[in-house]
């Protein structure tokens, strides 16, 4: 039966992947894009990946959408109908297809245990975790702890993508009519329903963000998606409020700073093992035992992490919900 | 049971070339961005594929449990930092698109080209 | 055995709703006929379903977990069909279905 939900998952898959690509309505491939994020959030929890379900379903279906809609209203939503079909393009992606098929008839099957990617650095991390680092989530503890390196080069990579939107949606050089006239002024102030059901849900919303970023080790969650429902909320009450109160609530340098603040603590919590005499990056000897150490440099670095990729999502909402549609 | 054992794979190569067109032969840009989300969805769905064990869980190690099969954490691990810099590189190609469409006014790739020559 | 019989006919009419709503969006032939289907989708499926599974796992936190996720749906769900609504008539003011007559 289960397996049965994971082809039925797969095959609705491919079905919208292909709806996404030929729907000349731009706003309808992005609610298509949505359903797809979606269906892969239900397949990758088929497939024992909680947290990674947790992050597409936060990210993909909730976050993308947002992104995608309001650089929509700025660009206009129709794609030229082109008549004539590319052979070319079709030939390549008709080879790429049958090489990609054949590599897998050599693949293990799907859950094999003796398949090679499951023989040599996982079964140490499944073992070494409760000895070094006595945490429940592997997955955190291997993303903060083991692999903190990679991490670290991610977060700087949101926060460069972060900077890029902002310079390049600057909006100094351009006339703008006085804020109660623009197009997001508003928000949705004058519609009662949206407005109150909006306010009951936002403090839950930030809750259950703070919740996951501090329950990460015990359950699914972490920062990247504390960070990523974190922005929800905030994004939710800028589109009720308008875009004045959203602006007013988190002003634009406290979200600049949010953005580099998080990397920064992310890197100091590095130096600071190499201060306190041992390498970058170590944990262990930032207190007094050097498994609580590793937890308290986890969650040190997991609020790095969280604080940067809200910051770089509602800074990245705020460029593109600000600017005056050309 | 050997067709169900790869389908995920096959999957995998079809989505990955339905982006891979998306992203090659549409000119609009948007829907060239929208290609590169689905192709980076298909290579996610690639690792945690292979992270799956049979008979596994997802890898939270409960207390006491030594005889319970976990799947593979690490796979996960990668995927997660993935996701998150797949949205921040979709956002920055979008800011880009905005700029694109109010300097030239389309977002079509060969009228783009087009007004490149003329200039 | 009861609890079973119960449940396995909650989640068969919930299905069936769902699917109705589903054959509701492709085949009524406007914006707001067609919202109507959908909220279909929305209300009863939604209890049905999740009443099927919370029975299907007697008092546990699961329980709390979907009546809490179910309170959630059944708030947000309706509103989003608000805006949703409200949108398509400010944005097709002009070609508004008519008004009924008398």
């Amino acid at each position: 039966m289960d397996m049965l939900f994971g082809f039925v998952l797969l095959t609705l898959l491919v079905v919208t992947a292909v709806a996404v690509v030929v729907t000349p309505n731009l706003f309808a491939a992005v609610m298509l894009m949505s359903i797809f994020s979606l269906l892969m959030a239900a397949t990758f929890f088929l497939l024992d990946a909680a947290d990674v379900a947790l992050t597409e379903a936060a990210i993909g279906a909730g976050m993308s959408t947002v992104l995608f809609l309001s650089a929509l209203g700025l660009i206009g939503a129709g794609e030229r109908k082109r008549p004539v079909r590319q052979w070319l393009p079709l030939s390549v992606v008709g080879i790429t297809t049958f090489t990609l098929l054949y590599a897998t008839i050599d693949q293990p099957l799907l859950g094999d245990p003796a398949a090679p990617v499951h023989q040599h650095v996982a079964p140490w991390y499944l073992e070494q975790t409760p000895l070094l680092i006595d945490m429940a989530n592997v997955v955190t503890a291997v993303l903060a702890a083991f692999r903190g390196y990679d991490t670290f080069g991610e977060v700087l990579v949101i926060l460069t993508a972060g900077l890029g939107v902002l310079m390049v949606l600057a909006g100094g050089a351009r006339d703008r009519p006085e804020p109660e006239r623009r197009i997001g002024a508003t928000g949705l102030r004058h519609h009662l329903i949206p407005r109150v059901v909006g306010q009951l849900l936002i403090p839950f919303i930030v809750l259950f963000g703070l919740y996951l970023q501090f329950h990460g080790d015990f359950s699914p969650g972490g920062g990247f998606q504390a960070g990523a429902i974190i922005a929800v909320g905030i994004v939710l009450h800028s589109l009720l409020e308008g875009e004045s109160a959203g602006r007013a609530i988190v002003p634009p340098r406290v979200l600049v700073g949010l953005m580099i603040g998080g990397a920064l603590l992310f890197g100091l919590v590095g130096v600071a093992g190499m201060v306190l005499g041992g390498n970058f990056f170590d944990y262990s000897v930032l207190g007094a035992d050097p498994v609580g150490s590793q937890q308290l440099g986890i969650h040190l670095v997991e609020v790095g992490v969280g604080i940067t990729v809200s910051g770089t999502l509602v800074a990245a909402f705020h460029a593109f919900a600000d600017r005056e549609p050309a | 049971m050997e067709v169900l054992g790869h389908y995920n794979y096959w999957v995998f190569a079809f989505l990955l070339t339905i982006g891979l067109y998306a992203v090659i032969a549409k000119p609009n840009l948007v829907k060239k961005l929208l290609g590169l989300s689905i192709f980076q969805a298909a290579v996610f769905l690639l690792y945690i594929s292979m992270a799956k064990v049979e008979g596994g869980t997802a890898p939270i190690i409960q207390g006491g449990a030594g005889e319970q099969v976990y799947s593979n954490p690490l796979p996960h691990v990668l995927i997660l930092t993935a996701i998150v810099v797949g949205i921040s590189t979709v956002a920055l190609g979008l800011a880009i698109v905005v700029r694109i469409r109010e300097e030239y006014g389309t977002i079509e790739e060969d009228e783009i080209q087009a007004q490149d020559r003329d200039r | 055995m009861i609890i079973d019989a119960i449940s396995l006919l909650m989640l068969g009419a919930g299905g069936f709703f769902v699917f109705m709503g589903g054959v509701g969006a492709l085949r009524l032939p406007d914006l707001y006929t067609r919202m109507h289907a959908a909220s279909l989708t929305d209300s009863l499926g939604t209890i049905l379903t999740l009443g099927g599974i919370m029975l299907q796992s007697g008092w546990s936190l699961a329980t709390v977990k979907l009546a809490t996720i179910l309170f959630f749906l059944l708030m947000t769900a309706p509103t989003s069909a608000y805006a949703l609504a409200n949108a398509a008539l400010m944005s097709q003011g002009d070609d508004a279905p008519p008004a009924p007559e008398g």
